[in-house]
């Protein structure tokens, strides 16, 4: 990371928000840097998007400071939103509208110059790969589309930041894995940085560079996805099990003296290896070299999941 | 500022390009030719009995089925702002489309006063036009021109007819805002025109009657009556709209209708036509209160949606 992406864009202090007396936002205290993905996890009541809510300035905190690229949301709501993308949950457009329609009115509302307004749609559908669609009635989408559109209407503004709630939710994994990849594209070549809120952990951790676990209100736990896996697990970041016909201590000896190899243990016939890295080839071919026959090898990265499980279980106990 | 005008622009231009604008506007347009079919017909009749302020009977004379055009439109003005109005903003909350608006740098209440703007101008067409494609059929086919002073008079009813409608549009926005539902606003809505349309005058005349029996009643028993019975109806605009129009428009006895008057007087009494400056002067009181009305309703709309919490759900 060069220095210069390591300024701040978001930064609140002990923030806190009550809804009918009940806090749902427990003394927030979170830093995300420029250029970052940062994913914001937790089951559906979190908090998550009253706490986005509140960085756009549009619900008040009861206490507590927040700051979006050197604003205060609160007190002014137009800058922050002049250069933030904020994509709900519940996207919508105005149906009897086109695409085109529907971008335009959005570059209208960010004062954006009307001579410039049609190359800019035509840059922005082309990004999220909608050019065809562009004189569709919005009605005829389908939810990825829509969604796409999404990300075309944010980037209409030229934001430095987007904040993305749910990108998603309801999507098939193929559509999801697409908005996803975008996400990556416009982080790495426009250097937008990305708010992530979602409950489904497992598409969302793939591209996170870090994120934040958040239950009741709170920050329960906060890093990168390998480094909150080690500090839980205390090993690597993928568990290996290798079915061999006999095994031998010479097998045995080999992996272990494999310098990825965290910890293997031996279950019968199986072998349990932890590492930090995709060993399978390396395995297969030791086995086959000693020439025992290989009857299954599985491989399970740590989820996001996992993780986020064995957060909550330690979270209630 | 460019904000609102980008608002009010779309805002106008989803009115003209929707279907409700469209099925409004020719359901408007087909009453208003019929009634004013009806008065040519009989408006010669009308015109034997006096010769003053012919023109403006175009708008005042019913047939035998079909009632004037004022009748029409008292009817009409309630529906069409409650039509325009009941899913300004629910439909944007349900639809998604608010919280992406509200992200949007602008002050949020360049939302509705642009909504709120486009409602008044759609409105301010439907009307104005409506009058003024009858003034042209009546000056073709009476062929007595109006005088200055029923023009004035035309003008004035149309200004009348657009507050009153805002009113109504206003309490819808209201609905919209507080209510989740379209279903539940347009619902609550038109409740509330039945009610004060057709409801309240039952209920102002049980009352009158219970507290001051007509049957065998002194003079004085009748004046309460009466008075009891139209202080319930004006609690209604509708009310108060058709005393101010009826006023306007028949400057010849319309204010009749604004307080008791004995036969026997009216019989005694010469009947001349009140000039302009007397009409408005009796309809001051109704005309202040449609125009607070209006304003009280967008007042209320406005605080209540600028206070609103946006809730992600």
């Amino acid at each position: 990371m060069s220095a210069e992406e390591k300024n701040v864009i978001i930064k609140t202090r002990d923030l806190c928000k009550t809804y009918n007396g009940k806090l749902v936002v427990d003394n927030l205290n979170l830093v995300i840097d420029e250029g970052e993905i940062y994913g914001l996890l937790g089951p559906n009541g979190a908090g998550k998007s009253t706490i986005i809510l509140m960085l756009l300035g549009l619900t008040e905190p009861a206490s507590g400071t927040i700051n979006v690229a050197g604003f205060n949301p609160t007190k002014e709501p137009l800058k922050v939103k002049r250069i933030t993308g904020y994509l709900p949950e519940k996207v919508g457009f105005y149906e009897d509208m086109t695409a085109k329609e529907n971008l335009a009115y959005t570059a209208e509302l960010n004062n954006i110059d009307y001579k410039l307004i049609p190359k800019k749609i035509d840059e922005v559908l082309e990004i999220v790969g909608l050019s065809q669609n562009k004189n569709q009635l919005v009605k005829q989408f389908s939810k990825g589309m829509k969604q796409r559109l999404g990300i075309a209407d944010v980037l209409i503004k030229d934001p430095k930041l987007v904040i993305f709630d749910e990108p998603t939710e309801g999507l098939d994994v193929e559509v999801a894995n697409q908005i996803l990849d975008t996400i990556i594209n416009l982080n790495e070549t426009k250097k937008i940085t990305f708010l992530l809120s979602s409950h489904q952990l497992n598409l969302i951790q793939r591209i996170c560079h870090r994120v934040g676990i958040l239950s009741r209100g709170k920050l329960i736990g906060e890093g990168k996805i390998d480094e909150l896996g080690r500090k839980l697990f205390g090993g690597g970041r993928y568990r290996i099990e290798v079915e061999v016909s006999e095994p031998s201590q010479q097998l045995f000896e080999k992996i272990k003296a494999l310098p990825e190899v965290i910890n293997i243990e031996q279950n019968q016939n199986v072998l349990d290896i932890v590492s930090d890295k995709d060993l399978r080839s390396t395995i297969s071919r030791i086995v086959t070299d000693s020439s025992i026959i290989l009857t299954k090898m599985n491989i399970k990265e740590y989820a996001l999941e996992e993780i986020y499980l064995k957060y909550f279980k330690e979270e209630q106990s | 500022m460019r904000s609102i005008l980008t608002v009010y622009r779309k805002e106008l231009a989803d009115y003209f390009s929707s279907k409700k604008f469209i099925i409004l506007l020719a359901l408007v347009y087909v009453a208003a030719l019929s009634s004013v079919y009806v008065s040519l017909q009989n408006i010669r009749e009308v015109a034997k009995a006096t010769e003053e302020h012919v023109f403006l009977r175009l708008f005042t004379t019913s047939g035998d089925i079909l009632p004037s055009f004022i009748t029409f439109i008292s009817f009409f003005i309630p529906i069409i702002g409650i039509i325009f109005g009941f899913d300004a903003i629910n439909s944007e909350r349900a639809s998604g489309n608010l919280s992406r608006l509200l992200s949007q740098p602008i002050y949020r209440d360049s939302v509705i006063n642009g909504k709120f703007l486009a409602g008044v101008t759609t409105l301010s067409i439907i009307v104005s036009s409506i009058v003024f494609i009858i003034a042209g059929i009546g000056l073709r086919t009476i062929g007595v021109p109006p005088t200055s002073e029923e023009i004035l008079r035309i003008f004035m009813f149309i200004f009348i007819s657009i507050c009153y409608g805002t009113f109504w549009m206003g309490l819808s926005i209201l609905f919209s805002i507080i209510m989740e539902k379209t279903t539940a606003s347009i619902l609550v809505s038109i409740a509330i025109w039945l009610f004060l349309m057709f409801f309240l005058p039952i209920i102002a005349n049980a009352i009158a009657n219970a507290m001051a029996p007509l049957e065998g009643a002194t003079l004085s028993t009748q004046l309460k009556n009466y008075s009891i019975e139209h202080g319930i109806l004006r609690i209604s605009p509708s009310t108060l709209y058709s005393e101010s129009i009826v006023t306007l428009l028949v400057p010849t006895g319309g204010h009749f209708l604004l307080r008791p008057v004995l036969t026997s007087d009216v019989e005694k009494m010469l009947l001349k036509p009140l000039s302009l400056g007397q009409s408005l002067i009796q309809i001051w009181p109704q005309l202040i209160v449609i125009i607070a009305l209006a304003i009280i309703c967008f007042a209320v709309s406005y605080i209540i949606f600028i206070k609103q919490e946006i809730r992600s759900t």
